[in-house]
């Protein structure tokens, strides 16, 4: 094998940094993007006639970015950039990947995939009218295209984005009504101990808080959702505000004209799941994800995970993970790897470990919300399969599992394949039929991944 | 009625006019469908079981809510597709007889 191809999927922190330690050691890797310009979703770069600076963009992060997009920058003389390219399936040792409505199957030797994530999402009555969206889409409004996702948004959910895009918001001019967090300051008192090993981060988090709170954007802990509530004329419908629970269980309505909802972020891990890589119940993130040894070497010859598609960690971690990767790839393909480099990310690896701990203890996705969500709820946005729809699969149906309840009734069988249902909809079959989350299963992956258009071309090797 | 989102910064870039429904519809280069669609209303098609109006929801390509057509009957993600002059955009699929 003198040059062996290696794919990585993704440009984001891991996908750059895979990248670019694959090219550094004389491969010419093939890069794969699904966005039209590097970065990924954190470090997400407007288009190029928009003329915001980076510390306007990224704020405390801004000289990450910057460093990852020179880096890479750099690096497209040296590796095969696929903009705009989907990576929708496996056949015969193959990838498919879709440009331009353009099919093309590409052989590989090794993959180290850096597919990200996506938000983490708890349904709840009214999430799916014209003016709620992930608070990663919020951000990414903001980000890449200079907009707000209303005049007067509502931020509900947990975890650190949550505090993250209301402070954009504010910096942008455009003052957010408020941010209800499921989490109370007890709980986030139990994630202090991880918290604490990433002590810039963390500050930072209590500087956006301290900001928000001294401008008067009330911050609420320990609510439960109620509902979003909407406005209605002629064919005009849009939020108008959401009712929730405070921490005492008292009923409030907040007005505003847009909500932006996220509970911490879930693994893109399809591509693995295809790859038949092993999966494992991550108890603390109440995931299955794919099991992968401390460098990302998956149970597949070959097949790597690094960034936060294989457990969430944030983009510092990524970038360190997307090289370890990379060098172990490089490592069991022969290639002469320095030892103490891969030491030397394996420790700056620790603490993130750590404070991932932190982060799900502190601020954890509010599963059992789940059990409580009216019967009408809508919880598959894609074809409006609801909460009641679930029980009846997981009760008269007799549905033992997520993927029996998913032929019964359809939860998690439309266009995004349970990205944005799968993780709520498996916690009500769970509740229902009263068994742990684990023995409820998870949604198994099939390709495409993503939808394809109809009119696709190409010569399938 | 207004649109949803707002822009708060990046206005001086050349505008581009598209067609949404038979309207013309201002926008500027740079822009993807979704933002077109959503400074200048607050849907940008309606769910095929209720047929109530959908605004996308992740913006990052995930949850396929935001799609929409182009005249010829193509399916478009808004979130991702930039605008460009003189694209003629429906919010309701094109019926297969018509192509």
């Amino acid at each position: 094998m003198d040059k062996p191809v290696v794919i990585v999927v993704g440009a984001g922190p891991a996908g750059t940094r895979a990248a670019q330690t694959l090219a550094q050691a004389g491969l010419r890797p093939v890069v794969l993007d699904e966005n039209r310009l590097q970065g990924g979703q954190i470090y997400r770069r407007q288009p190029e006639n928009f003329s915001r600076p980076a510390s306007k963009l990224y704020g405390a992060s801004a000289r990450s970015a910057t460093a990852l997009h020179t880096a890479f920058e750099a690096l497209l003389p040296h590796i095969d950039y696929r903009p705009e390219t989907l990576a929708w399936g496996i056949s015969s040792n193959q990838l498919l990947t879709e440009h331009h409505q353009h099919v093309e199957t590409l052989p590989f030797d090794a993959m180290i995939i850096a597919a990200g994530a996506t938000d983490r999402i708890m349904p709840c009555p009214g999430w799916t009218l014209p003016g709620v969206f992930t608070l990663g889409g919020a951000q990414i409004a903001l980000k890449a295209q200079a907009c707000t996702i209303g005049a007067a948004p509502i931020f509900m959910g947990t975890g650190p984005l949550l505090y993250l895009v209301a402070w954009q918001y504010l910096r942008a001019g455009v003052k957010p009504r408020a941010v209800l967090d499921t989490s109370s300051f007890k709980t986030r008192m139990k994630g202090l101990s991880g918290l604490r090993h990433r002590p810039a981060i963390l500050a930072q988090g209590i500087r956006y808080m301290a900001d928000l709170l001294r401008t008067g954007v009330p911050l609420h802990a320990g609510i439960t959702p109620v509902r979003v509530e909407k406005q209605e004329n002629d064919t005009d419908l849009r939020v108008r505000g959401v009712t929730w629970r405070t921490a005492r269980g008292q009923l409030r309505h907040t007005e505003g004209d847009a909500v932006g909802i996220g509970y911490g972020l879930r693994s893109e891990t399809q591509l693995a799941d295809l790859l038949k890589c092993d999966f494992a119940f991550d108890a603390l993130s109440r995931q299955w994800l794919p099991v992968t040894d401390e460098d990302g070497a998956t149970s597949q010859k070959g097949i790597y995970l690094a960034g936060d598609g294989a457990g969430i960690r944030g983009a510092d971690a990524a970038e360190s993970a997307g090289e370890l990767a990379a060098l172990r790839c490089l490592a069991d393909l022969g290639r002469p790897v320095a030892q103490k480099e891969v030491e030397c990310l394996r420790d700056a690896l620790k603490p993130m470990n750590a404070f991932r701990h932190g982060l799900e203890t502190g601020f954890p996705w509010p599963w059992k919300n789940a059990a409580d969500l009216p019967d009408e709820t809508v919880i598959c946005r894609c074809e409006n399969v609801t909460a009641g729809d679930i029980r009846r699969a997981a009760g008269p149906l007799d549905a033992p599992e997520v993927n029996r309840a998913k032929a019964f009734v359809r939860v998690g069988m439309g266009r995004c394949q349970g990205r944005m249902c799968g993780l709520a909809g498996t916690e009500i079959l769970a509740a229902a039929r009263n068994i742990p989350i684990e023995e409820a299963g998870r949604i198994r992956s099939a390709a495409p991944v993503k939808p394809l258009p109809a009119k696709i071309r190409g010569i399938m090797t | 009625m207004k649109g949803l989102f707002r822009r708060v910064a990046e206005a001086e870039r050349p505008h581009i006019t598209i067609t949404v429904d038979g309207q013309p519809v201002t926008t500027l280069e740079g822009d993807t469908l979704l933002t077109a669609l959503l400074l200048a209303g607050s849907q940008l098609r309606l769910n095929e079981f209720d047929q109530k109006p959908r605004a996308g929801f992740c913006l990052m390509g995930a949850c396929q809510d935001c799609r929409v057509w182009t005249e010829n009957g193509d399916e478009l993600r808004a979130c991702s597709t930039p605008v460009s002059s003189g694209m003629r955009i429906v919010t309701a699929e094109v019926p297969w007889t018509s192509q």
